[in-house]
């Protein structure tokens, strides 16, 4: 189990943190997903073995919230 | 292409703001043929951030407010409204700019303190310096920090001395000196000086790091009202949904079914209740006290019974020397060398006091007695020099059987009601001498407790290990309610247990390490971290990192003006909900208008609660300049 954080810009709508937290912990591997709303970052546990980083933050990005480290 | 349009939103909604004049100018001066064209333009303009939102989020199957939008505003083009189109996609986009501009500041503390992180450092490594990235440093580095540096690390002076700059860690303004052998914290700032450093925590595990840290969860972390306010959007979304379908089912009126979806979205209510934690939380850590989330925030409004801990909480912690008595004409000093050379052996903060001051003295206390015993709770006996020592209190002399006088016993007694630990020496069986230790109290404590009962506290009560006569000087000094003396940990469990059973609720403070069982036990457990030790950051609810009271009665203010803060912006966001839904039905509230409203009671109650940022900032300041015109 890894846990990682995404930095993402500024997050402003509160339905954002549902739309991130229901896909990703949707995704295989994925243990928890955790959007820190006022933080602005999504805070990730997952297997390394089935899902990777980078596809998580792809998926971040696909919602359309780029991830800025 | 995305990123480009992203990155240029503001740019987007200004050009659409422009192209809204344009057209009330066209409107004005009569050219209706280019309104529509214009209105049409900025529709477009303003919506193509909205649509590709919308796009992205529909594309992973998940729903969005932005899908709402689209579908509204797509229909406003169908049957022709123009203006409702451009002013609502306008709308949108310009409060998102207002929304995100306020969050920004709402978030600004912990932002601040984020911002304090060290980037770089300097460090000696095989006789050659070099300036690393913090991410490099390892334990054991032997950092340099000059005169405005930051210091990277934490970990302990080997060279120099500086004052240095705390605010990162202690919420404390006032500059501190630090020299040989002082731990020094990640984050602050050499005002003056330089040192240099042994790293003993790095990156992560620095109370910097872990203070931001545990800020950021605490602000995630949710309180019952927005725990209420989470099940409430959960049904009441859904319920919205519903009721637009009715609403279209029994008007047949498209526009009006969509405009009450898109107005009844519960910006205000799902965004009121955490952006008052959120500044809250963030007051407090600027401020030195970390308050650990939401439900702290609610529990510690509620408080009405203060616990401490004497030593070290209401009493500064550092006990000083204040006086030897001395009988049969012993010499002071010979006698303060002998007990310092037996007190070597204790780890008590009694003994640590006489050998401190024999060193003080320069006194040669010599060797580390081989033949020394210590035992708890009295005292100790240890051979020095051939000569047998007793050192304790009146239970070791009556348990080793030393007469003891009636003089003396007068004095001690006359000693400890002005507030001294009293401290018997007995050589070969006869005593001595008496050592008088004193613990002061902190400087700002009658303030703060003054303070806090205004506020609300009906009752402050402390629990001490400590003798009945030192307990009483502190409690008539500090017009305290009650007290309890000469007890172990777990009777102060015990205490805070049948407190609580009465119906109290008890906030506990006391210095962390033995008073962390009832710091537990406590509706609100407080730390008075000297710089945050970890267990007390763990165990605790609130941690005063700065060490002072008066942090105590700002985080009590703070969390009941948090608690009052959230309650405006959850009535207001019901009430507005209400109105809005009512005004759609009832045919006064459009598209337009409601959108407005709606982007309106979001920014009020972000704006409230950005008050909580200021709170007491002004009390804060003056008491600064004040500490820096007495230093």
């Amino acid at each position: 189990m890894t846990t990682t954080k995404f930095r993402l810009e500024p997050l402003t709508c509160p339905s954002c943190i549902k739309k991130i937290e229901s896909k990703l912990g949707k995704m295989d591997g994925v243990e928890e997903a955790k959007v820190l709303f006022n933080s602005s970052k999504v805070k990730a546990t997952y297997n390394e073995k089935n899902v990777s980083k980078e596809k998580l933050q792809e998926t971040i990005e696909k919602l359309g919230y780029p991830v800025l480290k | 292409m995305i990123r480009y349009i992203n990155k240029h939103k503001n740019h987007i909604t200004a050009i659409s703001a422009i192209l809204l004049v344009l057209a009330i100018i066209t409107h004005i001066t009569g050219y209706h043929g280019l309104r529509h064209g214009i209105l049409l333009a900025a529709t477009i303009f303003a919506g193509i951030p909205i649509f590709i939102k919308a796009f992205q989020a529909l594309r992973m199957k998940a729903f969005s407010i932005e899908l709402l939008v689209t579908i509204a505003v797509i229909g406003a083009i169908f049957i022709g409204e123009y203006v409702e189109s451009a002013v609502v996609t306008y709308l949108f986009l310009f409060g998102d700019y207002l929304e995100a501009r306020t969050l920004e500041r709402t978030r600004s503390s912990l932002k601040d303190l984020v911002d304090m992180a060290p980037q770089e450092a300097t460090v000696v490594r095989d006789g050659d310096q070099m300036t690393l990235l913090v991410e490099n440093v390892v334990e054991g580095d032997h950092v340099i920090i000059r005169s405005g540096g930051k210091i990277p690390v934490d970990g302990k002076i080997i060279t120099g001395q500086a004052s240095l700059n705390e605010a990162a860690v202690t919420g404390e303004s006032v500059p501190a000196t630090k020299k040989l052998d002082d731990n020094v914290f990640s984050g602050t700032i050499v005002d003056n000086g330089y040192i240099e450093v042994i790293a003993e925590k790095i990156g992560d595990d620095t109370t910097f790091a872990k203070i931001i840290e545990l800020v950021e969860e605490a602000q995630e972390s949710k309180s019952k009202t927005e725990k209420f306010l989470d099940k409430f959007a959960n049904i009441y979304t859904p319920a919205v949904v519903v009721l637009s379908v009715l609403v279209y089912v029994f008007t047949r009126d498209l526009h009006t079914a969509i405009t009450f979806l898109v107005v009844a979205c519960p910006g205000a209510l799902v965004i009121g209740a955490p952006v008052s934690n959120v500044a809250g939380i963030g007051n407090g850590a600027k401020n030195g006290v970390l308050v650990k989330g939401g439900e702290v925030m609610d529990k510690f409004a509620k408080v009405d019974t203060l616990v401490f801990d004497k030593t070290g909480t209401l009493t500064k912690g550092k006990p000083e020397l204040t006086d030897i008595h001395t009988f049969d004409k012993q010499d002071e000093n010979e006698l303060l060398r002998l007990v310092a050379q037996a007190e070597t052996i204790s780890e008590h903060h009694l003994g640590q006091t006489i050998v401190k001051e024999a060193k003080a003295r320069k006194l040669n206390s010599g060797e580390k007695p081989e033949d020394g015993e210590v035992i708890k709770g009295k005292g100790l006996r240890a051979n020095i020099e051939g000569k047998m020592l007793t050192i304790g209190n009146r239970k070791l002399m009556h348990a080793d059987n030393i007469d003891l006088p009636s003089e003396f016993a007068a004095y001690a007694i006359e000693r400890e009601t002005s507030g001294n630990t009293a401290i018997f020496a007995a050589v070969d069986g006869k005593v001595r001498g008496i050592f008088s230790i004193a613990d002061q109290i902190r400087d700002d404590a009658p303030a703060a407790l003054a303070e806090m009962r205004k506020n609300g506290i009906k009752k402050i009560i402390m629990l001490t290990g400590d003798n009945k006569h030192t307990a009483e000087l502190v409690a008539n000094q500090l017009d305290l309610d009650e007290f309890y003396t000469e007890l172990l940990p777990e009777d102060k469990v015990a205490y805070v247990k049948k407190l609580k059973e009465k119906g109290h609720v008890v906030a506990m403070a006391g210095d962390g390490i033995n008073d962390a069982p009832a710091i537990a036990t406590a509706d609100i457990g407080l730390a008075m971290g000297e710089g945050g030790t970890d267990i007390s950051m763990e165990t605790a609810d609130v941690v005063l990192m700065a060490d002072k009271l008066k942090q105590f009665s700002h985080a009590y203010s703070l969390s009941k003006a948090t608690i009052r803060n959230m309650k405006q912006n959850t009535f207001f966001a019901v009430g507005i909900v209400f109105v809005l839904l009512a005004g759609v039905l009832g045919g006064t509230v459009h598209l337009a208008s409601g959108m407005f409203i709606h982007e309106a009671s979001v920014l009020l109650v972000i704006l409230n609660a950005m008050r909580l940022i200021r709170f007491n900032h002004k009390n804060t300041k003056e008491d600064t300049t004040m500490q820096v015109a007495h230093a």
